[in-house]
């Protein structure tokens, strides 16, 4: 079947001529942030790539993912990709549905058995929580991964949620929500955090994957560089304006007007890794932050808990002002309590003093 | 391996709150505890009014008089330098401004973060001189204790990760952010229990200084 | 009626990113000159803030030749006023770009026949005589 055909036997059989391929794989170089020069090398890996079998399973996750996926910019290279790795097993995407989706899902386990790749979108309730609070077809998530995991030569998780655990882990956690990783064991993980992440970084690392058939580099929290290697602020249209001291301390000021760096205004993109300031959203037109907005640094962990979206990166989550001014007032009380002290000590010792004469001295001596 | 991430929400959260609870605790009870005290009533005729000559001696103290200068132009050239320096980074640094408005409520104008980086290389770079000052020069090597090169250190950390991490020269950036405020709060919580109290007893003895001359109506 | 381009926002043109990427294509046609030696940059990768790609674009102006490639989708090919520097705006099937190129080339490296089709090239020849197309009218595709 298809899945034994090379993909630049599938593209020849799509009726794709020799330039239409070289323009495939141009954009293929762009949409893995790789310089034009790669192109050559990625045709010729693409020539020889074969179709892998994809299981993608959705655990506590709200589908932006997914959607962000299907509005991936480049609908023809991204549909040829698509249509060359085979979505064995989407949920939302598959038009099979309960025990045949499950199904589906099992043959392509078996038949693939040690080579497929698992996509996650979603954390799941860990091991030792109450495995209600989320399930598929009856198996909970917890089950599912690990039965799924076993013979996946590599799991790719998509989102904050599945990378870091997201919003489903953010304080208080009520369903013990865990990250993919730490689940995975010695499995190769990817994540492609964002919420949602860049629809182009996610085909991007896909069609790595599969244009090269290993694993991209990665940073320490298992991060393709390609795509997660820079901050926002280093590649920020607007970073002269931080760098001048120029700053928005509204969203209606000459500032804001002016389009000033959003610092003030909460933006997290110096402490964020992520791909939107080059590759932007809604097929390249904008991003975030050209529309004005502050980044919310929604591809780091524990994004939802660091902090006010609209405060400073310099500023504290907690409520400082009170525990200073309650230490302050201890510390009031402590020092007033010791001048006391002091000072009737000073009040003693003066009532019991007992002059002496310099002549009664002498007589002492 | 730390997570950055996880070690900078825990610089910015938890301890940043022990931070300032130590320090506010600390100072206030110092503060608190030398204007309790007070100074021993004095019945002598006032010659003279405290406030104004008290005020006064702030300022003419802070200015080191041209014998100072002569014996030691290198003390307060440096001295001068670095000190300004540091509250320049300190208090008009934008994200500073933002920090101390979010705690205190108060703001006030910054200064564009070109100028106040060339301030901190500068602080820096005059911190290290009073150093090898300190450690070159006899007499002062002498007079030195423990708790000077302890005072040293706790004030220049801020200053240097301040700079890397405003360069960005340590990457993951939450990890040089965190190590940035990492040292802020060790300065915060070593500052009540050293001589570094001097950044608030400092004026309040030079008032008295004043005061104290003012009353008997000499000049100071 | 208000709409999004009454918002008063007014760009400041000081920025512009588009200036390094001149200076790239510079150094780029320089080694051109002397080494023959072509390159390309690829504009997706740009931090460009608003309006720095139509500066960029509007600096280097429209030159002598245009061509238009038909494979998944249309693909522009043009040069620009300055000789040597090429535009390549690949597009997918519903006009939506891909991929916008700067090629420093003498001759931008789609628009050449590729060695692959020049080897099956005599054979397709052949075989449109075999079928013994008529060489009239002059429509090429018949
Ligand atoms: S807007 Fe945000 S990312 Fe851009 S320069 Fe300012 S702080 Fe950095
Ligand atoms: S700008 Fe920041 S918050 Fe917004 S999508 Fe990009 S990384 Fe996430």
């Amino acid at each position: 079947m298809a899945h034994h055909k090379t993909l630049g036997e599938s593209l020849r059989a799509h009726g794709v001529s020799r330039r239409g391929f070289l323009k495939f794989c141009a954009a293929t170089a762009s949409m893995m942030a790789l310089p034009p020069t790669m192109t050559p090398a990625i045709a010729a890996a693409l020539e020889q790539a074969r179709r892998p079998s994809v299981i993608w399973l959705s655990f506590q996750e709200c589908t932006g993912c997914t959607e962000s996926l299907t509005r991936s910019h480049s609908p023809t290279v991204e549909d040829l990709i698509l249509d060359v790795i085979s979505l064995d097993y989407h949920h939302t995407l598959q038009a099979a549905s309960g025990e045949a989706a499950e199904h589906a899902r099992e043959v392509a386990m078996r038949e693939n058995f040690g080579n497929y790749l698992v996509v996650v979108d979603g954390s799941l309730p860990g091991p030792d929580s109450n495995p209600g609070y989320s399930t598929i077809a009856g198996i909970s998530n917890y089950q599912m991964l690990m039965e799924t995991l076993e013979g996946a030569a590599a799991v790719v998780a998509v989102g904050t949620c599945a990378a870091f655990g997201g919003l489903p882990q953010a304080n208080p956690n009520p369903t013990g929500a865990v990250a993919v990783q730490t689940l995975a064991g010695d499995k190769p993980v990817i994540n492609v955090p964002g919420c949602p992440p860049v629809p182009m970084v996610i085909t991007g690392v896909l069609a790595q994957y599969l244009t090269f058939g290993k694993l991209p580099e990665m940073d320490q929290y298992n991060r393709p560089l390609a795509f997660f290697g820079q901050s926002i602020h280093d590649r920020c249209y607007r970073r002269p304006f931080y760098d001048k001291g120029l700053f928005a301390e509204t969203f209606d000021d000459e500032g804001a007007r002016a389009g000033w760096c959003l610092y003030r205004l909460g933006c997290k993109g110096p402490s964020t890794y992520n791909a939107c300031a080059t590759m932007r959203w809604n097929a390249g037109t904008s991003w975030p932050v050209e529309a004005g907005h502050p980044c919310l640094g929604c591809s780091e962990p524990k994004f939802w808990d660091a902090g006010g979206f609209y405060d400073a990166l310099s500023v504290p989550p907690g409520d400082t002002g009170s525990t200073l001014l309650a230490a302050g007032v201890s510390g009031a009380i402590i020092g007033g309590a010791a001048a006391a002290l002091a000072k009737r000590r000073q009040k003693a010792d003066l009532a019991e003093r007992q002059p002496v004469k310099i002549d009664e001295l002498e007589q002492k001596l | 391996m730390i997570d950055p991430m996880d070690f900078l929400l825990w610089t910015k959260g938890p301890m940043f709150d022990w931070a300032i609870a130590i320090f506010a605790l600390g100072m206030l009870a110092r503060l608190v505890e030398i204007f309790m005290l007070g100074r021993k009533p004095n019945y002598a005729e006032p010659r003279g009014g405290e406030w104004g000559p008290g005020f006064r001696t702030i300022f003419t103290r802070s200015v080191a008089d041209a014998g100072t200068f002569q014996r030691a132009p290198f003390n307060v050239v440096i001295g001068t330098v670095w000190h300004v320096g540091f509250f320049i980074a300190l208090l008009l640094f934008i994200p500073h401004i933002e920090l101390i408005y979010s705690v205190l409520g108060i703001r006030w104008p910054g200064l564009p973060n070109p100028v106040v980086d060339a301030v901190t290389a500068i602080t820096i770079l005059a911190m290290i001189g009073a150093l090898i000052h300190r450690l070159r020069n006899p007499v002062m090597k002498h007079i030195s204790t423990f708790e000077d090169y302890l005072v040293w250190t706790v004030t220049f950390l801020p200053l240097i990760t301040g700079y890397i991490a405003y360069h960005r020269m340590i990457d993951p950036y939450p990890l040089a952010l965190g190590l940035h405020i990492l040292a802020a709060e060790i300065f915060l919580i070593v500052l009540p229990f050293t001589k570094l109290t001097h950044m608030f007893t400092v004026f309040i003895a030079r008032w008295y200084n004043g005061a104290i001359f003012g009353r008997k109506g000499v000049a100071s | 009626m208000s709409s999004l381009q009454d918002i008063p926002v007014h760009v400041a043109a000081e920025w512009g990113n588009a200036l390094p990427v001149l200076h790239e294509i510079r150094h780029a046609l320089e080694r051109l000159a002397e080494t023959g030696e072509a390159r390309v940059i690829d504009l997706n990768a740009m931090p460009f803030g608003p309006g720095d790609e139509d500066r960029l674009l509007g600096l280097l102006g429209q030159g002598e030749i245009e061509a238009r490639l038909d494979a998944l989708g249309v693909t522009q090919i043009r040069e620009t006023a300055v000789p040597g520097v090429w535009l390549v705006d690949h597009r997918n099937a519903d006009g939506e770009r891909l991929v916008l190129h700067v090629e420093i080339a003498e001759v931008p490296a789609i628009l050449r026949t590729q060695a692959e089709d020049l080897r099956d090239a005599v054979a397709a020849l052949d075989a449109r005589l075999a079928t013994g197309a008529s060489p009239f009218p002059h429509r090429p595709d018949n």
